[in-house]
Order: C-alpha cells, then structure tokens, then sequence
C-alpha cells in the first residue's frame, strides 16, 4: 500500500477572462494519478503553469480536488479545517521555497521550530526543548544560531531550521516545493545532501517538486513530468533523464545546459507555454510539439506503459497514431 | 468598462445615503432645534408650535422618510433660522469657500509635488532633510493652529494682513496659506516616497542603461509611474474642496460652507446641515470617482485583460 | 598580431559605503568574443559591468580603469556615458517583466533607444521596430508593437529587451542573468537567440550567470569569480575539463549531473564571507580543504596552469614548481 496516492485527482478553478470576460474554467490538474511509497522520493517537474505546486497543495490536503481521490496512509484525506485534518498536519508537512516567508519575523527560530510539538501537544517543556537540539544537530544548525531571528540567518541557514521545523512532528511524508531554488550552486549541495541523509535516517518519504531538473534526479526515486495539468510521462529517473520519449520531456531534457558533453540533441520548441485558461484541445502539447500528427489535436493521449514499464502519453510513443 | 463606470457610480450614490442618513440620525437625536434656536426658556406653547410647523413632532422614522423624499424631489427644506431655503443658503457661499480651497489646492500641489520630487532626487542631501522637516512640520501642525499664528505675526504684531472678514485680496493669503501648507507637507512627504519607490524599480536601471539622459529618466520614466499612487492622495485633496475649509474658516471668520455649516450644527439647523452634507459628500465622491478612472488612464495594468502565461 | 581588446578593465575596486564588492579584477574583452563571468551571489559579476557603464549609486566608491577600443570610460561625463549606453554597449537585465517600463508600450521602448542613438524617428522608426521584432523572433510583430510588458509573458519580454539592446546597434551586448527567471525551455529559446544574434551581427557577448551550465554552453572563455575577485579563467572546455582552483573544482563537483551514474554532491562547507568579514589573503581559504598558511597571508596572484588558463591560488604555484623541480 502506498504512503500517498493520489487517483485521477483534477483540480479546477473559475476565473474570468480578463476583467469583464466571461468566466472560464481553469484545469490547473487533470486526472493526475501518483503514489509515493514510504521511504522514497517522487519527484515532479515542469515548467510554469503545468500544475506541479497545486498538485502539491492537494496532496497536502491543504485544498480538495475537484474531482478523484486522496488517500494518505489507506484513510482518505479529510476537508480542510476539520479536527481530524489537524491532527493530520503532524504526519505531512510543506517545505517551500521561500524560507524567510515560511518563518515568522518576530519569534526565534528555536520556538518556531518548538511550535509544532507545543500544537499537536507532544512531550512537556524539557522534552521538546531536547527535541529541538537534536533537531538542529540532524539539520547542522548551530544551537547559538537558533536563538536568533529568521532574518539574521542566511539563506541556506533559514533553509535547514525550515527543515526542523518540518521534521518537528516526525513526519511521514514531506512535501517540497522548490526548497533549493533560491539557494546558491554551493549552499544547494549542502541542503540537497541533508534532505537525502535525512530520509535515509528517518525514512521519509518525499514529494519533491521542482523546475530544475539536475536537482529531481539526484533526489528521487520516480519521476513525473508534468505539462497543462497532466503528467506526460512518469517512472524511472535514469530512464527518463538518459533517454526520454515524449516530445515534451525530450525537450525540456534537452533544454538544460550543461557543461561537457551533451547526451541529448537540443530540441528547441516554438511558442509559449501556453495560458492553462486557454488548452489546445486534443493533446495540449500538440501546437509546440515537433513531431505532432493529426491525431494529437484530436484526443488527448492516455498515460499507457511503454516497453520499459515507464508510463507515457504521447500518441506516438503508443503506436496509436494513424489507427485513431 | 460600463460596467465598471455603473459599479462606481451605483457605491457612490450609496454613500451618499449613508452619510446623509448617518448625519440626520445624529442631529436629530442629540438635541432640540426648538430649544437651540427659540431659546430654552420659551414658553411651552412656542416650543410646540415651533416643533409643529417644522414637523418635529412627527415619529422619527416618519420624518426622515419626508425628508428623503423631498430629497429625491429636489426639496432640501428650508433653515429654521430665517426660513430661506437651505439651497440658497449653501449655493451663496459656494463660491467664498472656492475662493479659498482653489488656491490652497493649487498651493498645495504648486509646492507639494516638485518639493517631494527634489527630494526624491537628491535623497540624503542637506536639501532632502530640511524639505521633509518642513514637510512635517506642515501636516503636524494643525491648521487652524497655523492659522492662529499667522494671525498673530503678520496682522497683530507687523499688520501687514487682515486678520480675518474678506474685504480685500488681501483678506485671502492668510487663510490659503493655513490651508495649503499642511496639504503641500503631506504631498511632498507622499510624492517623496512615491518618487524612491519608483526610482528602485529594474526599469529604471534599464533606462539608464539604454542611454537615455538622467533627466529624461525621470521625466519620462520615473514620474509617469509615480503619479499613480499620487493621483490619490490629490484626488482625496480634491474632494475636500468644499469640506476642508471648515476649522480655517472659523479662525478667519471667513463667510464660507464650512462657518455655515459650523453655526447650523449648533443650531441643529437640520436642513442647513443636511444640504451641506449633501454638497461635501457629492464632491467627494465625484473626485474619488474620477480618481479611479483615471487610475485606469495611468496604468494599463489596471485596464483589463489578463496577462498571457509562461515564464516564472 | 592579437587584435585590440573591444573593452580592458584593469584593477577596477567598487566600494558601497566602504564595504569592498569589487577588489580588483582585470579582464578583456575581444570583438566578437563571448565571455563568460560565472559565480555566486555577492561574488560582484554584475557590479563589475555596471560600475564599467557607471550605473551605480552615486554612493559607490569606483576606482580603475575601464576602456573602450582604447577610450576611458570610467568616469566620463554623463554625456558620454549615455551616448555609449545602449550605443555602443548595450546591456539586458534579469527578470525581464520589471525591468521594462510598465506603462509605456514595447514598441514605444524600443523606439526610443532608435531615436537617441540612430536619430530614428516615425515612420522609419516604425519600421525599425518592426524589422527588429522579427529579428529577434516576436511573432505577430505588428500587433505586439503596441501593448504593454504585462501583456506579454516573459519569454517576449526578454526578447523585447533584447530588440531594445540591438536598437542602437552595440558593439557589445553585456546580458546579466538573462533567462534566470524564465522556464528551462524558453530559456533554451533565448539563448539559442543570443548565440544567432552574436553571429549575425558579430557583436561580443559578456553572459554573466551563476548557471555554470549555461556560461558553458554560450562562451568561448569563462571568468570564475568569488568574493570580489577573479579567482579562475579559462576557455570554457578546459575550464569544464580540468578545473585547478579550489572554488571552481568545489562548484562543479556540488552541481548534480544530468549524465553518469548519481553520486553523493560534494558539497563545499561554510559560505560566502560577508563584505565586512572578509579573511585577510585569499577570501576562499575558511572553506578550503587545502587550505595552507601561505594562503592567509596575501592575496594570491594568477598562477598560469595552461594555455589561456590561470587560477588565482598559491598552492597552485607550489605544486607547478615542484613539478618543474621534479622534472
């Protein structure tokens, strides 16, 4: 049984276009189906607008999907604000990307990261304080650094008392939302090392979403790409990375520098990403997409397993193209 | 964007109501015009003759009803002092008050802006410090306070000015100036920071970089985009054209709404006061109305359409 | 015979209230040459190139020498300086969608850079406009020229940016950071952009990045810095291949590979010193793991250790001599 699955889960808002437009049905999630087993990491990458932080939220259980399923250790997720959803927040926590703005100005970081175990009412004063050193020591935050404000931390110090913070309630499942995205090239191995040493210790288990991709294949165990609310292609990291077969995921591969060699020929794409209000109908990669035939603009591909067991929704990949 | 202009339109003339309705529930329930202009030691029949003919004996809900309703037909009643209607009343001081609040108002934004501007521009320096002192110490200092002190060093002691009354042109400086340099404090306090906030911004350096002169930097870049939140604070100095004169007024005995509106409330002048209200709140309105659209005029972001998607 | 350098900064310092940002860098620039100057946050890559075209505050405290095809700039006359911005040199920013001007339309942007450096005006400005959209690849270019940045997103931002660079037809395109707040696949598209541009119209290129990738992939010669300093130049494969400082080694062996098999990072301990902290001799030397007491001493001078390669490391040097001894 998986930690997390989420099962055919669609996310929908209603907006308007522009200011006096008529209203519009956004699907900033459609039909996404994942799990994450204990222990290990998934991770979630695409570019803006594809649904990967909303996707997040609904895992959390912060919002409810609009339609399909969320179920966290085999129970459903409760509504947001109910008791039982509260008692919850103790087994899943958000990391994200913005440390100074996920701490409180006013308080030290020590009581912030005291906070949880003072809400779900674990242990008396003296436990939670030995609670807390041994939380800094795991994230290697020095205990006189604790005792300070958020704002007189650096970046990747405010990253690591997040982390505590976090990992306060011992957690099953921790959800991160481009937690080393602001971070320094140096600082960033640092935080990426402790999430990896911290999982292996406490086995965590781990959404990890974020657009950079050299940072999704280090930490994670699977991966989904993600394009307009829909996943594209999902499995193996190695597999996907070395060698990917939807269009979109050899584009956005091929699309990161790297110094040295370049395993995958570059594959620019024209066009913008475009506006989640305003989907292409068929598969929504199909007006950028290279390789496209008719049948794209005209049904959306289903995510189908291909040879490597790996999961993809592409056409073409299916072999379907020309029998539609 | 007629749906826009409708929506503004459609608060305004519900806060007009408000404060109309707001203002005859707190007149009629703290004291009796009777008493206040009979006097209090009229015999009891005066006092009820005086209450019917002015149909102060009716139950509460039933007056403000009549009195809406005249409203709506353009009735606004008639003063209990002397029996004029309180339109004339208003509409003869209109212009003694605009003799007032106009120059104030071109004082105000005349020296309010380009000092906030200066400053902005040469932040730190001796020049930025003293304007912003200034500056302070205008909207800090209270107007009729200002007033007084005027009065006392350039019509007392020096004699030079009036002291108050509106004879001459000369009766008008003192008064303008009370008015205005507490206003031209808080626009050049405003337009100051206005100024930096847009100075800060990447485009700016972008300008710069692009070759374009220091002065045509500000002039076309920076400006432009600080007078969005400026235009506020000038439209709510707009709006108290008609109310700002009140306190100043009085200190110069100056024939005006705002004395008007002061000896009407003692005397619990309801018409009077009403058509006051009414007057000071329609200007008020109106200019917070022309403030949003023009909003729309300065910042095309403001104007419609939602932004295409992409980048992050 | 080496062609004269395009732009020659020589010992250029930057202070901002008498913390040092910029404590001497020498660099030049050749024509139609694509440098790289690649480093962390507060490293000073892009304070170097503004105090270079004197867009800093007037507060900061600039000193050296910057030349343009032999002619000094620093501290020349607003005059001069904004006839040479967006002239000759032009610069691009981060974050494209504020660093456009939000109430004016792009095409009103761009056609002011055309009228003050090529004296453009209507109807031929138009046109010039329109021609420059389609260089830089704006489809729809006549509808386009007249809306607002926050109508766009900011992938056509940046290429409105970059019309508005090519307006005054520079002989040398500074781009700091240039797609860092743009998604992975339109960051291809602009960069695949600029390379066209460069060769079209034979202009050099200064990338400035803290995306190693990126610098690789773009230029011909990349400039590590750190602190304040150059601490490593090379042309960009040996640079990627055989990295010799410390710094530039610890960078690369923290960034996470695409290809090979996954690896623990090596990640360098401690972080980048404060402005007003900084250790006496080589600002690296708290996080390095060879780390000697010659290190602490003095700042350290360029050590060649290849072709065009040199590293600012005193270690380096001993190891270079033992090696000659040895030999």
């Amino acid at each position: 049984m998986s930690l997390l699955s989420l099962d055919g889960v669609s996310r929908v808002y209603a907006t308007r276009r522009g200011m006096f437009g008529r209203p519009v049905a956004v699907r900033a999630v459609d039909h996404v189906s994942l799990a994450v087993e204990a222990g290990q990491t998934l991770g979630i990458v695409g570019e803006s607008g594809c649904g990967k932080s909303t996707t997040g939220r609904v895992a959390l259980g912060i919002e409810r999907p609009s339609e399909g399923s969320v179920l966290f250790e085999g129970a459903a997720m409760p509504a947001p604000g109910t008791p039982e959803w509260r008692r919850m927040r103790a087994r899943l926590q958000l990391v994200y990307q913005d440390p100074l703005g996920a701490m409180d100005r006013r308080l030290t970081v020590a009581t912030q990261i005291a906070e949880p175990l003072a809400i779900h009412g674990i242990g008396d004063a003296a436990d939670r304080r030995d609670r807390v050193a041994a939380l800094l020591r795991d994230v290697g935050l020095r205990a006189d650094l604790a005792e300070r404000h958020p704002h007189e931390l650096s970046g990747g110090q405010r990253q690591r008392a997040v982390l505590a913070r976090a990992l306060a309630t011992d957690p099953a499942l921790l959800v991160c939302d481009e937690p080393v995205s602001a971070l320094d090239v140096s600082i960033q191995a640092q935080v990426i090392n402790m999430l990896t040493d911290l999982q292996e210790a406490r086995g965590i288990a781990m959404l990890f979403i974020s657009h950079d991709l050299k940072v999704v294949r280090q930490v994670s165990h699977q991966v989904a790409v993600m394009y307009l609310g829909r996943i594209v292609e999902q499995g193996d990291p190695e597999a996907i990375f070395a060698d990917p077969l939807h269009p979109y995921s050899r584009a956005l591969v091929s699309a990161i520098p790297v110094p040295g060699p370049r395993r995958i020929a570059r594959v620019v794409l024209t066009g913008d990403p475009p506006n989640p209000a305003d989907r292409p109908s068929g598969c929504a990669f199909h007006p950028r997409c290279p390789v496209a035939v008719a049948a794209c603009a005209l049904t959306t591909p289903a995510l189908r397993p291909a040879a490597d067991g790996r999961l993809v929704a592409c056409h073409l990949v299916d072999g379907v193209a020309g029998t539609a | 964007m007629l749906r826009f202009i409708a929506l503004r339109v459609g608060r305004a003339l519900l806060t007009i109501v408000l404060v109309v309705t707001f203002a005859f529930v707190v007149l009629r329930l703290s004291g009796d015009p009777a008493l206040m202009i009979m006097s209090p030691d009229a015999p009891p029949e005066a006092l009820a003759a005086f209450r019917q003919a002015w149909g102060l004996d009716a139950p509460i809900w039933l007056q403000y009803l009549k009195y809406f309703g005249a409203i709506l037909q353009g009735e606004l009643g008639q003063s209990m002092r002397d029996g004029r209607p309180a339109i004339q009343l208003v509409a003869e001081r209109i212009p003694a008050t605009l003799t007032l609040t106009l120059p104030a108002l071109a004082l105000k934004v005349g020296l309010g802006i380009p000092a906030g501007i200066y400053a902005a521009l040469h932040r730190n320096s001796m020049t930025d410090r003293v304007v912003m002192t200034f500056a302070v110490a205008g909207f800090t200092v209270p107007s009729f306070v200002l007033g007084l002190i005027l009065v006392l060093i350039f019509a007392v002691q020096l004699g030079w000015l009036p002291s108050g009354g509106a004879e001459s042109w000369r009766s008008i400086i003192l008064p303008v100036i009370a008015m205005g340099l507490g206003g031209a404090g808080v626009l050049a306090r405003f337009t100051r920071s206005a100024m930096l906030e847009v100075l800060g911004q990447p485009y700016i350096r972008t300008a710069s970089a692009k070759g374009v002169p220091w002065g045509a930097v500000v002039r076309g870049h920076a400006l432009p985009n600080a007078a969005i939140p400026t235009v506020t604070v000038v439209g709510f100095m707009v709006g108290s054209l008609m109310a700002g004169a009140v306190v100043v007024e009085s200190v110069f005995s100056w024939p005006g709404v705002g004395r008007l509106m002061v000896v009407a409330v003692a005397n619990r002048d309801l018409a009077v006061v009403q058509c006051v209200l009414l007057l000071v709140s329609a200007t008020m309105v109106t200019s917070n109305l022309i403030v949003d659209v023009m909003y729309g005029v300065l910042d095309p972001r403001l104007r419609g359409q939602a932004p295409a998607g992409g980048g992050h | 015979m080496p062609a004269e350098p395009l732009v020659s900064i020589r010992d250029l310092r930057v202070a901002f209230h008498g913390l040092p940002a910029l404590r001497g860098i020498d660099l030049d620039v050749m024509p139609n040459e694509a440098v790289g100057l690649v480093g962390e946050s507060g490293c000073g890559k892009s304070v170097t190139w503004l105090a270079a075209l004197g867009l800093l505050p007037p507060s900061a405290k600039v000193t050296g020498s910057v030349r343009l095809a032999g002619q000094e700039i620093l501290g020349a006359a607003p005059s001069v300086l904004d006839r040479l911005r967006g002239g000759r040199v032009a610069m691009i920013f981060q974050d494209p969608a504020s660093a456009l001007n939000p109430v004016k339309r792009v095409g009103v942007q761009v056609a002011e850079a055309l009228r003050l450096h090529r004296g453009m005006t209507g109807g031929t400005a138009e046109a010039e406009v329109l021609r420059l959209f389609d260089q830089v690849g704006i489809p729809d270019a006549k509808r386009r020229v007249h809306i607002y940045p926050h109508e766009m997103s900011g992938g056509q931002n940046q290429r409105v940016m970059i019309a508005m660079a090519l307006a005054g037809q520079p002989e040398l395109l500074v781009a700091d950071e240039p797609t860092t707040a743009l998604d992975a696949t339109i960051q291809a598209q602009i960069l695949d952009l600029l390379r066209r541009l460069q060769q079209e119209t034979g202009m050099a290129l200064v990338l400035i990045s803290h995306d190693l990738g990126v610098v690789a992939e773009m230029c011909r010669r990349v400039c590590v810095m750190y602190a304040g300093r150059i601490i490593e130049y090379a042309p960009s494969d040996t640079l990627f291949a055989d990295p010799r400082h410390p710094y530039t080694r610890g960078l690369l062996a923290a960034l996470p590979d695409m290809v090979g098999p996954r690896r623990r990072l090596e990640a360098i301990p401690g972080g980048v010193p404060e402005p007003w902290n900084l250790p006496p001799g080589c600002a690296f030397a708290p996080r390095c793991g060879h780390a000697t007491a010659a290190c602490d001493a003095a700042m350290p001078g360029f050590v060649p250790v290849g072709v065009d390669h040199a590293a600012a490391c005193v270690n380096l040097e001993a190891a270079i001599v033992a090696a000659m001894v040895a030999a």
